[in-house]
């Protein structure tokens, strides 16, 4: 990526977050690191959460968001409580997220998928289905990981655990609009 | 006269299939408790972890459309028993009072499919309205087996009591301890009661999620906990379902019952095995609960 576009990548982010609720908080980072600290997810990281930010400064986020780091965040809200300047870090994260699946900035990986099967199989049906959901995710990853998980599927089915056919909400069509409405919304903004 | 606790009550996608035992156990709990629980009528996905990221203004519309739902109910609040859905949902109705422009959009929306929500209606965990608002006195109005001599680790997970809950330490919850000892078994010290169990990692980076999820079975044993109490189907399920798995990453034993504090505390409440569903777990829970208070 060209120093040009990874600016742009910066600049786009930056005005997401600013969407979020204290987002512009985030101009007052100290880089103290209790973010990095706390996050029970750091150690896997290529870029703990304190570089995330220290990137987005040096208007290299790209190297972020072409790395393994965003998918690790596990949404546990450490960061966010610990964090004193009370920058709302992991909704910070979900922005790295949504940017880098809408840039693709990287191959769809696993975490990727599974977000991807799940927003799917949610507008389907109004609810999540667990079956379709793994069927999907296995499929589109790695089909041996899949078959790795069968005993353990079949412990739960022996358990009644598992519901193979899937159920859809009565209000699907009422919800679909209210989704078209907002995805609409959305586009309208500048 | 006596109190009515009455809530909405948001059940939840695991709940329907893998956490099924969770839905059993937590309707059966409130029936004895005298807490009425009345299902959304037709709720949908709560918008979830998993679906924030790709797209989180559609995310706060799910989470909206069942708040509408349950708005209906005038001045009923709405309990839920998961974590994950838990935090989506207040989160919700935190971001629409502090964002009036997001709160526009999310009602539009709603308008489009024919409902409307404002953005008030109480979101609680059941696990918060036990303690805090039912009681020691009338929870141990109801106990009938006493449950002393069961060492538990009392697991609350991330999401109950941050950020957007004000009903616990973010830090080190203690509202599931304190449910325990009502009930006369004796909490271990734990300070891992609030770290991640391992999420949506435990399937999608693997080694991550075993490690994560491995420090907290891994702390329990090392406790002398006979057993792992949650408050969340997703922690339940990460920690019941691949301890083989961890103790082949991690190289050290990893088993350990792991339940629900509805089905601690349905133990202690005189509920049965079948009332509980303790059969559909994974861990040998029953044994573990039989060995104190004999055959359930
Ligand atoms: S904890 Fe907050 S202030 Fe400190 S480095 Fe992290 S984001 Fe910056
Ligand atoms: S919310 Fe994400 S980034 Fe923040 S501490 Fe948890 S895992 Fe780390």
């Amino acid at each position: 990526m060209n120093p040009a576009e990874s600016a742009a990548i910066c600049q786009e982010f930056l005005d997401s977050v600013y969407t979020i609720p204290h987002g512009e908080k985030i101009k007052e980072c100290i880089q103290c690191g209790t973010c990095s600290a706390s996050c029970p997810s750091s150690a896997a990281m290529e870029y703990g959460p304190r570089e995330i930010i220290a990137s987005l400064r040096a208007g290299m986020l790209d190297k972020v968001l072409s790395s393994n780091t965003v998918w690790l965040c596990v949404s546990c809200y450490s960061c966010t409580v610990r964090c004193p300047a009370a920058i709302p870090f992991t909704d910070v994260m979900y922005e790295l997220k949504r940017i880098q699946t809408e840039k693709k900035v990287s191959k769809d990986t696993g975490p990727t998928v599974m977000a991807k099967s799940f927003v799917a199989v949610v507008d389907k049906y109004g609810r999540n289905h667990e079956t379709e959901l793994l069927r999907k995710y296995f499929f589109q990853t790695n089909p041996f990981d899949g078959i790795r998980n069968i005993p353990l599927a079949l412990r739960l089915i022996y358990r009644k655990r598992f519901h193979l056919r899937p159920r859809k909400i009565k209000g699907l069509t009422a919800l679909k609009k209210m989704m078209s409405a907002i995805d609409n919304h959305r586009k309208e903004q500048p | 006269m006596s109190e009515k606790f009455r809530y909405s009550y948001f059940p939840g996608c695991s709940l329907m299939a893998t956490n099924r035992a969770y839905d059993i156990s937590t309707r059966n709990v409130a029936k004895t408790l005298g807490i009425e629980l009345e299902e959304v009528d037709d709720w949908n996905c709560c918008g979830a972890t998993a679906y924030m990221p790709i797209r989180e203004k559609r995310a706060f519309v799910l989470s909206a459309r069942n708040l509408a739902i349950a708005s209906k109910k005038k001045d009923q609040p709405l309990a839920t028993v998961c974590n994950a859905c838990y935090v989506v949902l207040k989160k919700t109705n935190k971001y629409m009072a502090e964002n009036s422009t997001l709160k526009q959009e999310i009602r539009t929306a709603l308008l489009a499919g024919g409902m409307d929500y404002d953005g008030t209606v109480g979101v609680r965990h059941l696990l918060d309205v036990i303690v805090n608002e039912i009681g020691e006195a009338k929870v141990l109005k109801h106990v009938v087996r006493n449950l002393s001599g069961l060492r538990v680790a009392c697991y609350s997970g991330c999401q109950l009591s941050r950020p957007f809950s004000d009903c616990d330490d973010p830090e080190y919850p203690k509202m599931m301890e304190r449910l325990a000892s009502w009930l006369g078994a004796e909490p271990v010290y734990f300070p891992l009661s609030a770290k991640c169990c391992g999420a949506m990692a435990m399937t999608t980076s693997r080694e991550t999620g075993y490690a994560l999820g491995g420090q907290i079975l891994h702390a329990a044993k090392q406790q002398g906990a006979h057993c792992i109490v949650t408050a969340c189907p997703l922690c339940q399920f990460n920690l019941e379902g691949y301890q083989d798995e961890i103790s082949r990453a991690t190289g050290k034993e990893s088993q350990i019952p792991v339940l629900y504090f509805t089905q601690l505390l349905g133990c202690a409440l005189g509920l049965s095995g079948q009332e509980l569903a303790l059969s559909e777990s994974l861990t040998p829970v029953k044994p573990l609960l039989e060995n104190r208070v004999g055959s359930l």
